[in-house]
This record gives structure tokens, sequence and C-alpha cells, in this order.
């Protein structure tokens, strides 16, 4: 299936991008990382979460859906 | 017509809801881009006690997006500048000020007599201090973050909702972000996430339905988009936190490692060079000049690096030896550089050069 991920912050500053679509024929959300690691190198070293369909999810749950944001944290203010 | 009148025209507020107001203790920590707007619509909403931290001065650069300062601010503490601008706002209000910065030995006290926390601090340390001290004090925590042109708002703690650490457990790894206003952000964004938290606070003294709590609002100024993330509560971030840790490490810009090369190095004055690989690392080089503390002592002999020499470290290729740049600014050693190439540049000036 077609992934369509959604990059937020710095992380857009890696992959030059703010969206991509991925195809994507594993289950989880390490192994979509994975793929995005060959990807984006630099993404390795930077620290964020994974939204699915809207939701914060753990690095083992199942992708189910095909809307997924990496969103790093803010310290700015 | 009173100053309230157009709340208490609202069905939804009213004289109750506006008493609720005037009852409501908030404490708001860092007065800057964030603090300045949240500060701003509080005192003219008539929140009876506002608490403002900050230990910094008002710096030109911050008039930019700081809105509750003037040039003839310059110079003057946050807190007090920004009590100034309050009480002229609204004399009807209680404005306490805290011209110091926010620790693990003060936090817990300044919270307590506070109903609910804003943060609108600059640094992830803060940020986690704030969430563990909420924690523990069980006080909601209005939270707001930016970067260049995005924002992110939250209420954390709030009626067993979840908190910053279910969001992002643990700070990030050192060096790993840029995170602060010398990267540039548009001036517009933090009044815009600040008036969000403002709304949240008062939403929150309102008893209103709607609480962004166990979510995460995402916006960007460039595209106006907005997206609202879930956020699931883990109960070991709350249950570990029992007492405040004695430090929480100041990751800010100000840590930008200053690199080096072999030949601007060898112009500057009262050199010292410090070799930071380990001790059985080869080759050994015999430098004048030069003395060895690797990268695993460092933070326990940072007292043996003079601070009146220009200190030049390195490491095999100039990777690690940034790390250690870094450790030396932490506690105020800032003439430091990290040599560019390492230990194998030496080695090739020394054999062009001899």
């Amino acid at each position: 299936m077609n992934l369509n991920i959604k990059y937020f912050g710095l992380l857009t500053e890696v992959t030059l991008c703010s969206e991509e679509t991925v195809p994507f024929s594993k289950a989880t959300v390490s192994e979509l990382l994975d793929l995005l690691f060959e990807k984006h190198p630099d993404l390795k070293n930077k620290d964020f979460q994974v939204a699915l369909n809207n939701e914060i999810v753990s690095k083992d749950t199942l992708i189910t859906a095909n809307e997924l944001a990496l969103l790093p944290p803010f310290s700015g203010g | 017509m009173s100053r309230y009148s157009r709340h208490i025209v609202l069905q939804e507020v009213g004289q109750e809801g506006q008493n609720k107001l005037s009852q409501a203790k908030v404490l708001v920590i860092g007065a800057g881009g964030l603090g300045c707007p949240v500060l701003q619509y509080l005192a003219a909403a008539g929140v009876g006690t506002i608490g403002v931290v900050d230990f910094d001065v008002v710096d030109i650069s911050n008039l930019q997006r700081q809105i509750l300062f003037g040039t003839s601010s310059l110079g003057i503490n946050k807190a007090l500048a920004a009590k100034t601008r309050l009480e002229d706002l609204n004399p009807t209000i209680t404005i306490n000020t805290y011209p110091e910065k926010l620790t693990s030995d003060n936090a817990l006290e300044l919270f307590k007599p506070y109903d609910i926390i804003v943060d609108g601090t600059d640094n992830f340390a803060t940020r986690y201090l704030i969430n563990d001290a909420a924690v523990i004090t069980n006080k909601p925590i209005v939270y707001g973050a930016i970067y260049k042109f995005e924002g992110q708002i939250s209420v954390f703690n709030y009626q067993n909702g979840p908190s910053y650490r279910c969001l992002f457990p643990n700070p990030p790894e050192e060096g790993a972000i840029a995170n602060c206003s010398e990267i540039g952000v548009l001036g517009v964004l933090p009044g815009i996430i600040g008036t969000m938290q403002a709304n949240e606070v008062i939403k929150i003294i309102l008893g209103f339905d709607g609480v962004l709590s166990g979510k995460l609002l995402c916006y960007n100024a460039r595209t106006t988009e907005v997206s609202t993330l879930k956020i699931s509560k883990s109960k070991n971030e709350f249950e570990n936190i029992t007492a405040l840790k004695n430090t929480y490490t100041q990751r800010s810009c100000k840590t930008q490692v200053k690199e080096i090369s072999i030949e601007n190095a060898l112009k500057k004055d009262r050199i010292q060079f410090i070799d930071v690989r380990e001790y059985h690392e080869q080759p050994q080089l015999d430098l004048p000049n030069c003395m060895h503390i690797p990268l695993s002592r460092l933070e326990q002999d940072q007292n043996k690096v003079n601070l009146k020499n220009t200190n030049i470290l390195f490491c095999q290729y100039g990777i690690r030896s940034k790390t250690a740049v870094e450790i030396l600014q932490r506690h105020e050693i800032t003439n430091c550089y990290s040599l560019k190439g390492g230990a194998v540049a030496i080695l090739d000036h020394l054999k062009i050069n001899i």
C-alpha cells in the first residue's frame, strides 16, 4: 500500500519535503522507520514521535491506515 | 460600562464566569515570545492573580515579538518590565514577579499557590522540570512551543489526562536539536500560539468543555494548516515522577560548538591542546602545551581546564571533541574549540611543516 507521510518542524529540513508518498509492504511502524532511514539517513539522529491516523503510537504498532506523521519536539518560546 | 462588560454579556461567561477569572491564580513561566501574549490576555481578562517567572532582561532583538516591551524596557528584567505594562493595562489585579530562574530548588514552592501553570519557556530542560513539578503538585500545564514557522499547543496533566512525558518521554539527545531564537522565528507565530495558550487557560478557569487535553494541536503559519494529534496517557510517566531531579541539564542554543582548523588554532594566543581520546588510543602525539583528559573523564575533570587559555580540544577525527566542547560549555568554560580533523589533521600538519 502507499503511505502518506507528513513531516513537522526540523524534520522537513532533513527530508527536504513536508509530505511524501511511500510504497510499503511490511507491517509495523518500526519497519516503516527502517525504510525511511534508508531514504533519509539523517532522520536516524532526530527525536520524534509517530502519529498514525492522527494518533501518537508506539514503534511496534501495526500500520492499519495510510496517514502518518513524524513529529519532533519543539523547544522554542 | 464596566471593564469586563463584553465578557459579562456572554451568556457562557456572565458575572459568575468573571468572578471565577478574578479568583483564579495563574503562574506564567517565561515572559518571552509566548509569555507576553499569554500575560497580556490574562491580565486584560481580569485573571485575579498572575505570577511571572523570568530571570532574563529585555534585549532589542526581543521587541520583534515580545509585545509587552518597548525601547524603554531595554535592559530591565522581563518579569519586572512585564509587570509595569500589565499594571497599566489592568491595575485591579495582582501581579507577582519572580525575577529568577526556575530550578529544582524553587519550582515546587513557586507552583503551590497557583491553580494553572503556563509553559512559555524556550528550552527542553525547563520544560521537563515544569512537567515533573506540575505532576508532583498536581497542577495542569498549558503548554506551547515553537520552531521557525510552526507551533505546538496542548494542556497537560489536566483532569487525569496525559503529561508532556506521555508525548515525549525524555529530552532529545545532546545537541540533536537546535532550539533557540537565534535560528529565527516569525514574530507573529508566538503571538498566535501564546494567544491560543491564553484561550486554554481561560477555558480551564471557566470550566468549559473541549479543553485541549489528550491532544496536541500543531499549527503551521506558512500554510495555515492545523493538525490535531491524539496523545495517550502513559501511567509510567506519572508513577516514575515522585521527586524532582537535582539538575535538568540546560540544552540551549548557547552550546553551539566552535570548530577551528589546526592552522587557525596555531595563530591563537595561549593555546592549550586537550587530547580527549581515551588513554589507549594511538598515535600518541608529542605536542607542546598538550594535556590529556579522556572524554569519559571530562565531566569530573573539567576543573583541570584553565579558563584563561584558548583550549583546543581534539580527538581522532574531530567528532567526539565536539561533544567535549559542549560539556565544557555547560560548565561555563566557553573559550574552547573543537579541532577540525582531530589528531589526523595535526599529524598531517606536522608532516608538512617539519
